[in-house]
Protein backbone atom coordinates (compact mmCIF):
# COMPACT_ATOMS: atom_id res chain seq x y z
CA UNK A 1 0.00 0.00 0.00
CA UNK A 2 1.50 3.39 -0.79
CA UNK A 3 2.14 6.37 1.50
CA UNK A 4 -1.25 7.98 -0.39
CA UNK A 5 -3.52 5.18 0.46
CA UNK A 6 -2.39 5.00 3.94
CA UNK A 7 -2.92 8.79 4.76
CA UNK A 8 -6.52 8.35 3.23
CA UNK A 9 -7.09 5.54 5.86
CA UNK A 10 -5.92 7.51 8.84
CA UNK A 11 -8.03 10.69 7.63
CA UNK A 12 -10.74 8.71 7.66
CA UNK A 13 -9.83 7.11 11.25
CA UNK A 14 -9.08 10.47 12.16
CA UNK A 15 -12.61 12.03 11.28
CA UNK A 16 -14.60 9.06 13.24
CA UNK A 17 -12.32 10.18 16.38
CA UNK A 18 -12.74 13.57 16.45
CA UNK A 19 -17.02 12.82 15.30
CA UNK A 20 -16.60 14.22 11.74
CA UNK A 21 -13.74 17.00 12.07
CA UNK A 22 -13.67 18.49 8.66
CA UNK A 23 -10.54 20.03 6.54
CA UNK A 24 -8.37 16.93 7.77
CA UNK A 25 -5.69 16.49 5.05
CA UNK A 26 -1.91 14.93 5.09
CA UNK A 27 -0.55 18.52 6.64
CA UNK A 28 -2.86 18.55 9.64
CA UNK A 29 -1.08 18.04 13.01
CA UNK A 30 -2.69 15.22 14.53
CA UNK A 31 -2.07 16.28 18.24
CA UNK A 32 -2.10 20.54 17.65
CA UNK A 33 -4.70 21.02 14.83
CA UNK A 34 -7.04 18.21 16.33
CA UNK A 35 -7.03 19.01 20.22
CA UNK A 36 -6.49 15.16 20.32
CA UNK A 37 -5.38 13.84 24.03
CA UNK A 38 -2.95 11.57 24.36
CA UNK A 39 -5.54 8.70 25.29
CA UNK A 40 -7.09 9.61 21.96
CA UNK A 41 -4.20 9.44 19.73
CA UNK A 42 -3.47 6.24 21.57
CA UNK A 43 -7.00 4.73 20.43
CA UNK A 44 -5.89 6.08 16.61
CA UNK A 45 -3.10 3.66 17.03
CA UNK A 46 -4.81 0.69 18.05
CA UNK A 47 -7.95 1.18 15.16
CA UNK A 48 -4.59 1.71 12.58
CA UNK A 49 -3.10 -1.58 13.87
CA UNK A 50 -5.98 -3.39 13.39
CA UNK A 51 -7.28 -1.63 10.19
CA UNK A 52 -3.27 -2.74 8.61
CA UNK A 53 -3.06 -5.70 10.94
CA UNK A 54 0.31 -4.46 12.37
CA UNK A 55 1.84 -3.94 15.87
CA UNK A 56 2.32 0.20 16.30
CA UNK A 57 4.46 0.35 19.19
CA UNK A 58 3.75 3.10 20.93
CA UNK A 59 7.10 4.73 21.00
CA UNK A 60 7.01 5.16 17.45
CA UNK A 61 4.32 7.22 17.07
CA UNK A 62 5.83 9.91 19.79
CA UNK A 63 7.84 11.41 17.42
CA UNK A 64 5.28 11.94 14.39
CA UNK A 65 2.78 15.06 14.29
CA UNK A 66 1.84 14.95 10.55
CA UNK A 67 -1.04 12.49 9.15
CA UNK A 68 1.86 12.18 6.59
CA UNK A 69 4.32 11.06 9.35
CA UNK A 70 2.26 8.98 11.18
CA UNK A 71 1.61 7.31 7.48
CA UNK A 72 5.18 6.56 6.80
CA UNK A 73 5.78 4.99 10.41
CA UNK A 74 2.67 2.85 9.28
CA UNK A 75 4.51 2.13 6.09
CA UNK A 76 7.79 1.44 7.60
CA UNK A 77 6.26 -1.05 10.09
CA UNK A 78 4.33 -2.91 6.91
CA UNK A 79 7.34 -3.48 5.35
CA UNK A 80 8.67 -5.21 8.33
CA UNK A 81 5.97 -7.61 8.14
CA UNK A 82 6.72 -8.55 5.11
CA UNK A 83 10.26 -8.67 5.00
CA UNK B 1 8.29 31.88 28.65
CA UNK B 2 8.12 30.27 32.16
CA UNK B 3 8.63 27.04 32.82
CA UNK B 4 4.98 25.85 33.62
CA UNK B 5 3.46 27.71 30.80
CA UNK B 6 3.15 24.02 29.17
CA UNK B 7 0.66 23.54 31.98
CA UNK B 8 -1.86 26.36 31.00
CA UNK B 9 -4.45 23.93 29.94
CA UNK B 10 -4.13 22.47 33.34
CA UNK B 11 -4.40 25.52 35.37
CA UNK B 12 -7.78 26.62 33.42
CA UNK B 13 -9.10 22.76 33.92
CA UNK B 14 -7.91 22.93 37.47
CA UNK B 15 -9.29 26.33 38.32
CA UNK B 16 -12.81 25.47 36.53
CA UNK B 17 -12.76 22.93 39.00
CA UNK B 18 -12.04 24.56 42.53
CA UNK B 19 -14.26 27.38 41.22
CA UNK B 20 -17.56 24.84 42.10
CA UNK B 21 -16.48 24.60 45.66
CA UNK B 22 -14.17 22.58 47.95
CA UNK B 23 -11.05 21.50 46.27
CA UNK B 24 -11.15 17.66 45.06
CA UNK B 25 -7.54 17.08 44.96
CA UNK B 26 -6.87 18.48 48.50
CA UNK B 27 -9.50 17.62 50.33
CA UNK B 28 -8.36 17.81 54.05
CA UNK B 29 -9.23 15.57 57.07
CA UNK B 30 -9.10 17.63 60.23
CA UNK B 31 -9.37 14.35 62.23
CA UNK B 32 -10.29 10.32 61.54
CA UNK B 33 -12.00 9.04 63.81
CA UNK B 34 -12.26 5.49 62.26
CA UNK B 35 -11.70 3.64 58.98
CA UNK B 36 -14.98 4.94 58.02
CA UNK B 37 -15.50 8.52 59.59
CA UNK B 38 -14.00 11.22 59.16
CA UNK B 39 -13.90 15.36 60.45
CA UNK B 40 -14.61 17.34 57.17
CA UNK B 41 -14.69 21.21 57.57
CA UNK B 42 -16.09 21.02 60.84
CA UNK B 43 -18.34 18.29 59.97
CA UNK B 44 -18.56 14.77 60.73
CA UNK B 45 -18.34 12.91 57.27
CA UNK B 46 -18.81 8.90 56.07
CA UNK B 47 -15.57 8.05 54.14
CA UNK B 48 -16.83 6.13 51.39
CA UNK B 49 -13.64 6.68 49.26
CA UNK B 50 -10.24 5.71 50.99
CA UNK B 51 -9.74 1.81 49.45
CA UNK B 52 -9.80 0.73 53.63
CA UNK B 53 -11.34 -2.35 52.15
CA UNK B 54 -10.77 -4.57 55.47
CA UNK B 55 -11.03 -1.68 57.55
CA UNK B 56 -7.47 -2.86 59.03
CA UNK B 57 -6.00 1.53 59.18
CA UNK B 58 -6.78 1.10 63.07
CA UNK B 59 -6.72 -2.13 63.95
CA UNK B 60 -5.32 -2.64 67.46
CA UNK B 61 -2.47 -5.14 67.14
CA UNK B 62 -1.64 -3.44 63.77
CA UNK B 63 -1.25 -0.23 65.56
CA UNK B 64 0.83 -1.77 68.53
CA UNK B 65 2.83 -3.66 66.42
CA UNK B 66 3.71 -0.62 64.58
CA UNK B 67 4.00 1.51 68.14
CA UNK B 68 6.58 -1.41 69.20
CA UNK B 69 8.62 -1.57 66.04
CA UNK B 70 9.05 2.45 66.03
CA UNK B 71 10.49 2.14 69.60
CA UNK B 72 12.52 -0.31 69.32
CA UNK B 73 13.71 1.03 65.33
CA UNK B 74 13.40 4.34 65.34
CA UNK B 75 10.97 6.66 62.84
CA UNK B 76 13.44 5.98 59.48
CA UNK B 77 15.61 3.46 57.67
CA UNK B 78 17.30 6.67 56.27
CA UNK B 79 18.51 5.06 53.31
CA UNK B 80 17.81 2.39 50.24
CA UNK B 81 18.37 -1.86 51.28
CA UNK B 82 20.93 -1.86 48.79
CA UNK B 83 23.35 0.80 50.17
CA UNK B 84 22.11 1.21 54.07
CA UNK B 85 20.62 -2.46 54.42
CA UNK B 86 17.73 -4.45 55.59
CA UNK B 87 15.80 -4.28 59.18
CA UNK B 88 14.68 -7.89 60.27
CA UNK B 89 11.10 -6.29 59.39
CA UNK B 90 11.92 -6.34 55.97
CA UNK B 91 13.13 -9.66 55.64
CA UNK B 92 10.36 -11.07 57.97
CA UNK B 93 7.57 -9.35 55.74
CA UNK B 94 9.09 -10.67 52.21
CA UNK B 95 9.15 -14.13 54.16
CA UNK B 96 5.43 -14.04 55.03
CA UNK B 97 4.50 -12.30 51.57
CA UNK B 98 5.86 -15.21 49.52
CA UNK B 99 4.33 -17.66 52.09
CA UNK B 100 1.03 -16.42 51.76
CA UNK B 101 1.17 -16.64 48.27
CA UNK B 102 2.83 -19.63 48.12
CA UNK B 103 5.60 -18.44 46.15
CA UNK B 104 9.48 -19.09 46.37
CA UNK B 105 10.47 -15.44 46.20
CA UNK B 106 9.18 -11.90 47.30
CA UNK B 107 10.60 -8.45 47.07
CA UNK B 108 8.78 -5.49 48.47
CA UNK B 109 8.63 -1.84 47.40
CA UNK B 110 8.33 1.44 48.94
CA UNK B 111 5.26 2.93 47.23
CA UNK B 112 2.46 0.47 45.22
CA UNK B 113 3.51 2.91 42.09
CA UNK B 114 6.85 1.54 42.83
CA UNK B 115 6.24 -1.93 42.46
CA UNK B 116 4.82 -1.64 39.08
CA UNK B 117 7.58 1.06 37.43
CA UNK B 118 10.19 -1.13 39.01
CA UNK B 119 8.90 -5.00 38.26
CA UNK B 120 7.56 -3.88 34.70
CA UNK B 121 10.08 -1.72 33.68
CA UNK B 122 12.96 -3.99 34.81
CA UNK B 123 11.54 -7.33 33.56
CA UNK B 124 10.67 -5.60 29.83
CA UNK B 125 14.20 -5.44 27.79
CA UNK B 126 14.88 -3.94 24.49
CA UNK B 127 14.33 -6.83 22.78
CA UNK B 128 11.31 -7.92 24.79
CA UNK B 129 7.49 -6.89 24.03
CA UNK B 130 4.84 -5.24 26.38
CA UNK B 131 1.82 -5.72 25.76
CA UNK B 132 -0.94 -3.82 28.20
CA UNK B 133 -4.51 -3.67 29.04
CA UNK B 134 -5.67 -0.15 27.27
CA UNK B 135 -7.38 0.65 30.75
CA UNK B 136 -4.02 -0.17 33.14
CA UNK B 137 -3.51 2.37 36.08
CA UNK B 138 -1.04 5.22 35.28
CA UNK B 139 1.87 3.45 37.07
CA UNK B 140 1.97 0.80 34.55
CA UNK B 141 1.69 3.55 31.72
CA UNK B 142 4.42 5.17 33.42
CA UNK B 143 6.65 1.56 33.52
CA UNK B 144 5.90 1.75 30.05
CA UNK B 145 7.96 5.06 29.66
CA UNK B 146 10.87 3.73 31.51
CA UNK B 147 11.44 0.49 29.83
CA UNK B 148 13.45 0.23 26.32
CA UNK B 149 10.52 -2.70 25.19
CA UNK B 150 8.04 -1.55 22.67
CA UNK B 151 4.50 -1.32 24.19
CA UNK B 152 1.42 -2.06 22.11
CA UNK B 153 -1.97 -2.26 24.21
CA UNK B 154 -4.93 -4.76 23.94
CA UNK B 155 -8.58 -3.62 23.70
CA UNK B 156 -10.10 -3.62 27.80
CA UNK B 157 -10.61 -6.84 28.85
CA UNK B 158 -10.78 -8.21 25.78
CA UNK B 159 -8.72 -11.87 25.30
CA UNK B 160 -9.76 -12.37 21.62
CA UNK B 161 -7.97 -9.06 21.10
CA UNK B 162 -4.82 -9.37 22.98
CA UNK B 163 -4.84 -12.56 20.95
CA UNK B 164 -4.55 -10.67 17.90
CA UNK B 165 -2.38 -8.49 19.34
CA UNK B 166 0.21 -11.35 20.57
CA UNK B 167 0.05 -13.34 16.95
CA UNK B 168 1.29 -10.08 15.32
CA UNK B 169 4.24 -10.11 17.48
CA UNK B 170 4.79 -13.82 16.89
CA UNK B 171 8.03 -13.49 15.18
CA UNK B 172 9.47 -10.41 16.68
CA UNK B 173 11.77 -12.33 18.48
CA UNK B 174 12.20 -11.44 22.37
CA UNK B 175 9.80 -12.10 25.12
CA UNK B 176 6.64 -10.92 25.04
CA UNK B 177 4.87 -9.71 28.87
CA UNK B 178 1.69 -8.86 28.70
CA UNK B 179 -0.01 -6.84 32.04
CA UNK B 180 -3.23 -6.93 33.04
CA UNK B 181 -5.42 -5.82 36.70
CA UNK B 182 -7.20 -8.05 39.66
CA UNK B 183 -9.59 -5.64 39.99
CA UNK B 184 -9.57 -2.16 38.08
CA UNK B 185 -9.67 0.58 40.06
CA UNK B 186 -11.85 3.42 38.50
CA UNK B 187 -14.91 0.84 37.49
CA UNK B 188 -14.35 -2.24 39.61
CA UNK B 189 -14.40 -4.50 36.87
CA UNK B 190 -12.06 -7.59 36.85
CA UNK B 191 -10.27 -8.64 33.98
CA UNK B 192 -11.34 -11.96 32.47
CA UNK B 193 -8.44 -14.02 33.74
CA UNK B 194 -8.48 -17.32 33.23
CA UNK B 195 -9.03 -16.33 28.95
CA UNK B 196 -6.51 -14.32 29.54
CA UNK B 197 -3.95 -17.06 30.98
CA UNK B 198 -5.17 -18.97 28.31
CA UNK B 199 -4.39 -16.58 25.70
CA UNK B 200 -0.75 -15.79 27.63
CA UNK B 201 0.13 -19.67 27.37
CA UNK B 202 -0.46 -20.44 23.49
CA UNK B 203 1.65 -18.00 22.83
CA UNK B 204 4.32 -18.32 25.24
CA UNK B 205 3.88 -15.28 26.93
CA UNK B 206 5.10 -14.02 30.41
CA UNK B 207 1.89 -12.11 32.68
CA UNK B 208 2.22 -9.65 35.65
CA UNK B 209 -1.15 -9.80 37.49
CA UNK B 210 -1.41 -6.16 39.41
CA UNK B 211 -3.91 -7.16 42.35
CA UNK B 212 -3.52 -3.71 43.87
CA UNK B 213 -7.29 -3.73 44.28
CA UNK B 214 -8.32 -7.24 44.73
CA UNK B 215 -5.51 -8.54 46.96
CA UNK B 216 -7.32 -8.80 50.68
CA UNK B 217 -10.77 -8.60 49.05
CA UNK B 218 -11.35 -11.26 46.38
CA UNK B 219 -10.63 -15.31 46.68
CA UNK B 220 -10.78 -17.93 49.66
CA UNK B 221 -7.95 -16.78 51.02
CA UNK B 222 -7.56 -13.47 49.84
CA UNK B 223 -5.09 -13.75 47.51
CA UNK B 224 -7.08 -12.08 44.97
CA UNK B 225 -8.35 -12.94 41.29
CA UNK B 226 -5.69 -15.12 40.27
CA UNK B 227 -6.93 -17.08 43.33
CA UNK B 228 -10.65 -16.93 42.62
CA UNK B 229 -9.91 -17.84 39.32
CA UNK B 230 -7.76 -20.88 40.56
CA UNK B 231 -5.38 -19.60 37.79
CA UNK B 232 -2.34 -18.79 40.06
CA UNK B 233 0.13 -21.22 39.19
CA UNK B 234 -0.06 -19.53 35.50
CA UNK B 235 0.07 -16.32 36.39
CA UNK B 236 4.06 -15.35 36.43
CA UNK B 237 4.12 -12.64 38.45
CA UNK B 238 1.88 -10.90 41.08
CA UNK B 239 2.40 -7.47 41.83
CA UNK B 240 0.26 -5.82 44.73
CA UNK B 241 -0.08 -3.23 47.48
CA UNK B 242 0.02 -2.38 51.54
CA UNK B 243 -1.87 0.87 50.81
CA UNK B 244 -5.33 -0.91 50.48
CA UNK B 245 -6.47 -3.86 52.03
CA UNK B 246 -3.38 -3.91 54.43
CA UNK B 247 -3.79 -0.83 55.57
CA UNK B 248 -0.86 1.23 55.54
CA UNK B 249 1.77 1.97 52.59
CA UNK B 250 4.33 -0.12 50.49
CA UNK B 251 4.37 -2.53 47.35
CA UNK B 252 5.69 -5.92 46.32
CA UNK B 253 6.01 -8.67 44.08
CA UNK B 254 5.68 -12.27 44.15
CA UNK B 255 7.46 -14.86 42.23
CA UNK B 256 8.32 -18.54 41.37
CA UNK B 257 10.98 -17.28 38.64
CA UNK B 258 14.44 -18.53 38.94
CA UNK B 259 17.46 -15.97 39.65
CA UNK B 260 14.40 -13.41 41.22
CA UNK B 261 17.12 -11.96 44.05
CA UNK B 262 18.54 -10.48 40.60
CA UNK B 263 15.82 -7.77 40.66
CA UNK B 264 16.98 -6.65 43.85
CA UNK B 265 20.34 -5.56 42.05
CA UNK B 266 19.10 -4.20 38.66
CA UNK B 267 15.38 -2.98 39.52
CA UNK B 268 16.25 0.61 40.03
CA UNK B 269 12.85 1.84 41.41
CA UNK B 270 13.75 -0.74 44.32
CA UNK B 271 17.49 0.10 44.21
CA UNK B 272 17.81 3.75 44.44
CA UNK B 273 14.77 5.06 47.23
CA UNK B 274 14.86 4.79 51.05
CA UNK B 275 13.05 1.47 52.75
CA UNK B 276 10.15 1.55 54.41
CA UNK B 277 10.38 2.47 58.01
CA UNK B 278 10.14 -0.75 60.49
CA UNK B 279 6.72 0.46 62.03
CA UNK B 280 4.86 0.65 58.78
CA UNK B 281 6.20 -2.56 57.66
CA UNK B 282 5.57 -3.75 61.00
CA UNK B 283 1.69 -3.23 60.87
CA UNK B 284 1.85 -4.61 57.77
CA UNK B 285 2.92 -8.51 58.60
CA UNK B 286 0.42 -8.15 61.43
CA UNK B 287 -2.59 -7.15 58.90
CA UNK B 288 -1.44 -9.19 56.36
CA UNK B 289 -2.37 -12.30 59.25
CA UNK B 290 -5.83 -10.70 59.40
CA UNK B 291 -6.23 -11.17 55.67
CA UNK B 292 -4.95 -14.53 55.73
CA UNK B 293 -7.61 -15.59 57.88
CA UNK B 294 -10.11 -12.61 57.30
CA UNK B 295 -13.06 -14.71 55.21
CA UNK B 296 -15.70 -13.54 57.69
CA UNK B 297 -13.73 -9.52 56.51
CA UNK B 298 -14.55 -10.77 53.09
CA UNK B 299 -18.19 -11.85 53.61
CA UNK B 300 -18.50 -8.23 55.20
CA UNK B 301 -17.07 -6.64 52.50
CA UNK B 302 -18.64 -8.00 49.38
CA UNK B 303 -22.21 -7.78 51.32
CA UNK B 304 -21.50 -4.04 52.07
CA UNK B 305 -20.52 -4.03 48.08
CA UNK B 306 -23.52 -5.60 46.73
CA UNK B 307 -25.60 -3.43 48.62
CA UNK B 308 -23.88 -0.37 47.78
CA UNK B 309 -24.10 -1.43 43.46
CA UNK B 310 -27.63 -3.10 43.70
CA UNK B 311 -28.68 0.25 45.63
CA UNK B 312 -27.01 2.75 43.01
CA UNK B 313 -28.25 0.24 40.00
CA UNK B 314 -31.47 0.57 41.73
CA UNK B 315 -31.96 4.17 42.11
CA UNK B 316 -31.64 4.44 38.39
CA UNK B 317 -27.45 5.49 38.38
CA UNK B 318 -25.20 4.06 35.71
CA UNK B 319 -22.96 1.94 37.54
CA UNK B 320 -19.81 -0.51 36.81
CA UNK B 321 -20.43 -3.80 35.02
CA UNK B 322 -19.65 -5.81 37.80
CA UNK B 323 -20.84 -5.59 42.03
CA UNK B 324 -17.14 -4.90 43.82
CA UNK B 325 -15.79 -3.21 46.71
CA UNK B 326 -15.35 -0.29 43.60
CA UNK B 327 -18.59 1.40 42.20
CA UNK B 328 -18.34 3.99 40.15
CA UNK B 329 -21.64 6.33 39.22
CA UNK B 330 -21.30 7.67 36.05
CA UNK B 331 -22.37 11.18 35.38
CA UNK B 332 -22.60 12.93 31.88
CA UNK B 333 -20.33 15.53 32.41
CA UNK B 334 -17.23 17.19 34.40
CA UNK B 335 -19.82 19.88 35.90
CA UNK B 336 -22.02 18.09 37.03
CA UNK B 337 -19.27 15.38 38.83
CA UNK B 338 -18.03 18.33 40.11
CA UNK B 339 -20.90 19.94 41.50
CA UNK B 340 -22.36 16.63 42.39
CA UNK B 341 -19.42 15.82 44.16
CA UNK B 342 -19.40 18.71 46.42
CA UNK B 343 -23.41 18.62 47.28
CA UNK B 344 -22.03 14.66 48.57
CA UNK B 345 -19.38 16.60 50.75
CA UNK B 346 -21.64 19.27 52.33
CA UNK B 347 -23.94 16.78 53.47
CA UNK B 348 -21.44 14.29 54.80
CA UNK B 349 -20.16 12.16 52.29
CA UNK B 350 -16.93 11.91 50.99
CA UNK B 351 -16.31 9.76 47.59
CA UNK B 352 -13.58 10.19 45.06
CA UNK B 353 -14.45 12.52 41.97
CA UNK B 354 -12.44 11.10 39.28
CA UNK B 355 -12.44 12.95 35.72
CA UNK B 356 -10.63 12.55 32.03
CA UNK B 357 -8.31 11.81 31.08
CA UNK B 358 -7.57 9.50 34.64
CA UNK B 359 -10.96 7.74 33.87
CA UNK B 360 -12.06 4.71 30.32
CA UNK B 361 -13.57 6.41 27.62
CA UNK B 362 -13.18 9.80 29.26
CA UNK B 363 -16.40 9.29 31.99
CA UNK B 364 -16.93 11.33 34.64
CA UNK B 365 -17.18 9.15 38.11
CA UNK B 366 -18.38 9.27 40.72
CA UNK B 367 -15.91 6.77 42.79
CA UNK B 368 -16.81 5.21 46.02
CA UNK B 369 -14.72 2.39 48.05
CA UNK B 370 -16.43 0.31 49.93
CA UNK B 371 -15.22 -1.40 53.36
CA UNK B 372 -15.87 -3.99 55.77
CA UNK B 373 -16.34 -1.90 58.04
CA UNK B 374 -19.25 0.38 56.90
CA UNK B 375 -22.43 -0.34 58.69
CA UNK B 376 -25.33 -1.33 56.30
CA UNK B 377 -26.84 2.12 58.18
CA UNK B 378 -23.47 3.91 56.37
CA UNK B 379 -24.32 2.48 53.23
CA UNK B 380 -27.96 2.90 53.09
CA UNK B 381 -27.39 6.34 53.82
CA UNK B 382 -24.61 6.59 51.33
CA UNK B 383 -27.33 5.59 49.00
CA UNK B 384 -29.90 7.62 50.00
CA UNK B 385 -27.87 11.34 49.59
CA UNK B 386 -26.94 10.11 46.03
CA UNK B 387 -30.49 9.23 45.38
CA UNK B 388 -31.41 12.81 46.98
CA UNK B 389 -29.15 14.70 45.05
CA UNK B 390 -29.10 12.84 41.88
CA UNK B 391 -33.27 13.66 41.86
CA UNK B 392 -32.31 17.55 42.23
CA UNK B 393 -29.92 17.93 39.87
CA UNK B 394 -31.91 15.50 37.63
CA UNK B 395 -29.21 12.80 36.82
CA UNK B 396 -31.84 10.27 38.14
CA UNK B 397 -35.91 10.55 37.80
CA UNK B 398 -38.14 9.40 40.39
CA UNK B 399 -40.53 6.76 38.29
CA UNK B 400 -37.52 5.05 37.33
CA UNK B 401 -36.32 4.55 41.39
CA UNK B 402 -37.01 0.80 41.31
CA UNK B 403 -36.76 -0.17 45.01
CA UNK B 404 -34.99 1.82 47.23
CA UNK B 405 -36.53 4.48 49.37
Amino acid sequence: MDNAEIETVIVTELTTITNGAAGITAETNIVRDLSLDSLAVMDLVMALEDHFDISIPLDRIAETETVTQLAGVVQSLQTEVEA
Amino acid sequence: MGILDKFKDLRSAYDDVKSAGSDPFSVRFDKILSPTEGIVAGKKTILLGTNNYLGLTFDKQSVETAVTALRENGTGTTGSRIANGSYGWHARLERDLAAFFGRKHAMMFTTGYQANLGIIATLAGRDDHLVIDADSHACIYDACKLTPAPVTRFKHNDPDDLRTRLRRLKNKGGNVIVVTEGIFSMLGDKAPLKEIVEVTKEFGAYLIVDEAHSMGVLGKHGRGLAEECGVEDDVDFIVGTFSKSLGAIGGFCVSNIDDFDLLKVACRPYMFTASLPSSVVASVVTSLEKVKNGELLREKLMGNARRLYDGMAAAGFSVGPDASPVVAVQLPSPEMAIAFWNALLNEGLYVNLALPPATPANMCLLRSSVSAAHSHEQIDQAIALFTKIGLAFGVIEPERIASFG
